[in-house]
């Protein structure tokens, strides 16, 4: 057994071999001095370079701050096209609006409840199904870990996996946008190279030797030392689960149960939705329930980006080293 | 004799050492029964959804009926199939499926190796760590803020896109409403969206190349086009052809919900792909049997793409992905 588990375990020491060279390279990095000389030429490609990363930083720049300030400007303004870059004329009136909006309150109160219950369920199961997974002297491992991957590579697509959702009578319930999903592969993969190169195998033999049941070792010993595997997949879950569209589209159909990303898109295509929503904050004039109706647009996409955005700072760093550890796994 | 003897002996020896094994690998699994409990509920939800709905791929080949499930269904062999290919759906579909997925893949490629070297190569750590950040920003907006920001953009009244044109002297144009510019919308905004993030991994390849090739570089006087040419690329190569095998699949398998929320009425003709065209078939008109045909036309044709690709990559550079 343990001589079939050669070349896995030695992969598995190259991987953590990649990633220690990785640390050490980005070390040498950061102290390295100007190592290649700077000339003439040196200088003009930097000030090149620099004009590239702000071109680029202002593409992708431009829509967002955009689409705030539109939000933040008067209607008439943003209908007329006045807004161009910063703000016109700020006025936060739009919000008010939003918030007031009961379909919107409800979409919020929907999202976060799938979006806290996925990701715990999600969490959980992931790390479950990594660990074991990681165990190197598990007999078969191998073929369970290709019952998991063989799912990267094909599926029964869209619409048997939509009956089997059916079938079992999971339609319009929070179940069918947690459950199917609840164990993405490739996440499973990062938690599981996590666990190979960063718990020591040292420290598992100790456990065994003292006795320790594998659940002890698990829970005592290789959680405690999870937290940034944690934090990662927590992230990765959560965002995903706010952002989906299409399982909420084709699983639920009860108004009440739609998420944040379902009711943004019926505010931005229907039109009735529109007049029902403007009708509610007391505009008479055509050309005034005009010019809402665009700024309630703005203000609703900034709402439904909100968390993800608030988020941002702390989640970069997350998913930044999240893909370092998938990529690492080569 | 003797020649006999000695080979059932090897025969015996190499049983013996198997039973061993076996036995080992049972007292494994007797000791490590927690650990098949932890994996007890994910796997019980791979198979429910993955791979119960693998098993009902069968529905292509059949008349499904809720009544009689998925192998109890009428047999119909390659009906499905047949009027897919001979609808003339199929042409439009596939050439505008193709178009979409060809593209994105090709202007995906690039996109991200230049942002990477270019924060690789930035002096001004904290300039350089800045546009990374804001780069890989859109890649956590859904789909939906997206597709609405697209539509807001482009808008005839009040749109970004027709406040430039009204600048300039130029007409209003309504592109939501023009077929033809659907690739580019769509191939544009992926850019967008995903080049931030394709940038991270190959910094993260770029990390861990080894400092002495850099000190070697120095110590020959290396001009920055130099170390960019001979040490930077090659070292992003293999992760590139990677992600671009891994990516072929997709030129089939285009990323349907985006294109689902940028369709209309008007630019239809060109904005529907083989998966929205599933959808439509299956979950609005309840053609299980026929969407359930195309979807796994679809998944075949993404495999042979990536097998492709993939033998392709292993003669040409010995990089691969399996």
């Amino acid at each position: 057994m343990s001589e079939k588990n050669g070349p896995g375990g030695q992969r598995g020491a190259e991987r953590a071999g990649t990633a220690m060279r990785a640390s050490v390279a980005a070390k040498a990095r950061k102290n390295r001095p100007e190592a290649i000389r700077l000339g003439a030429s040196g200088v003009i490609f930097h000030a090149a370079n620099t004009v590239i990363l702000a071109l680029f930083m202002i593409a992708v720049l431009f829509p967002l701050v955009s689409v705030i300030s539109r939000s933040v400007s008067s209607p008439s303004a943003v209908l007329n096209g006045r807004v161009t870059f910063l703000p016109v004329e700020p006025t936060f009136r739009t919000y008010l609006y939003v918030f007031r909006d009961r379909t919107i309150a409800t979409g919020y109160r929907n999202s976060l409840l799938y979006m806290g219950c996925g990701t715990l369920l999600s969490v959980i199961l992931t790390v479950f199904a990594a660990y074991p997974l990681s165990y190197r002297n598990l007999a078969g491992r191998r073929p369970l870990i290709f019952l998991f991957t063989f799912t990267m590579l094909f599926g029964g697509g869209m619409i048997p996996t939509y009956l089997v959702v059916r079938n079992l009578e999971l339609i319009n319930t929070m179940f069918a946008l947690i459950l199917p999903n609840a164990v993405i592969v490739y996440n499973m993969i990062i938690a599981r190279t996590f666990f190979m190169n960063t718990i020591p195998a040292e420290l598992l033999e100790a456990a065994e030797i003292d006795g320790a049941s594998d659940f002890r070792t698990f829970f005592g010993v290789v959680l405690p030392l999870s937290g940034s595997i944690i934090a990662v997949l927590t992230l990765f879950y959560a965002v995903g689960l706010w952002n989906m569209y299409f399982d909420a589209l084709i699983y639920i159909n009860s108004q009440s149960k739609y998420p944040l990303q379902l009711v943004l898109r019926n505010i931005m295509t229907s039109a009735q939705y529109q007049s029902q929503m403007v009708e509610a904050t007391g505009q008479v004039s055509d050309a005034e329930m005009m010019a809402i109706t665009e700024a309630l647009k703005y203000a609703t996409i900034v709402c439904a980006s909100l968390p993800v955005l608030a988020l941002y700072p702390f989640i970069q760093k997350h998913f930044t080293r999240g893909i370092m550890i998938g990529s690492l796994k080569g | 004799m003797s020649d006999m003897q000695s080979h059932n002996a090897d025969i015996g020896g190499r049983r013996a050492a198997r039973r061993k094994k076996r036995r080992r690998a049972r007292y494994l699994a007797r000791k490590h029964w927690q650990l098949y409990l932890l994996l007890a509920v994910p796997v019980a939800l791979l198979i429910t959804f993955k791979y119960v709905p693998i098993y009902g791929v069968q529905i292509a080949f059949r008349d499904y009926s809720p009544a009689k499930g998925f192998s109890g269904s009428d047999w119909v062999g390659l009906k499905h199939f047949i009027n897919f290919f001979s609808s003339h759906q199929f042409g439009r579909l596939l050439s505008n499926t193709l178009t979409i997925g060809f593209f994105t893949l090709l202007a995906n490629i690039p996109a991200p190796i230049v942002l990477a070297l270019a924060i690789n190569e930035c002096r001004w750590r904290i300039f350089g760590k800045t546009v990374q950040m804001v780069t890989y920003a859109p890649y956590f907006i859904s789909t939906v803020v997206v597709t609405s920001m697209i539509m807001q953009f482009l808008a005839m009244r009040g749109g970004m896109l027709n406040g430039f044109r009204d600048m300039l002297g130029l007409p209003a144009v309504n592109l939501m409403a023009d077929p033809s510019a659907f690739p580019a919308i769509y191939v544009i905004s992926d850019l967008w969206q995903r080049t931030g993030y394709g940038a991270v991994i190959y910094l993260a390849a770029l990390a861990s190349v080894s400092p002495d090739l850099y000190e070697a570089a120095r110590i020959d006087g290396a001009t920055i086009f130099q170390k960019i040419r001979y040490i930077d690329l090659p070292s992003l190569m293999p992760m590139a052809t990677m992600l671009l095998i891994m990516n072929c699949g997709s030129v089939i398998n285009v990323g349907y919900e985006k294109v689902y929320l940028l369709q209309n009425q008007l630019n239809i003709e060109r904005a529907d792909v083989i998966n929205t065209y599933v959808y439509r078939m299956g979950i609005t008109s309840a053609q299980y049997s026929y969407s359930a045909a195309i979807g796994l036309f679809n998944s075949v044709v993404s495999i042979l793409l990536v097998v492709a690709a993939n033998q392709i990559a292993k003669k040409a550079s010995e990089t691969s992905l399996f």
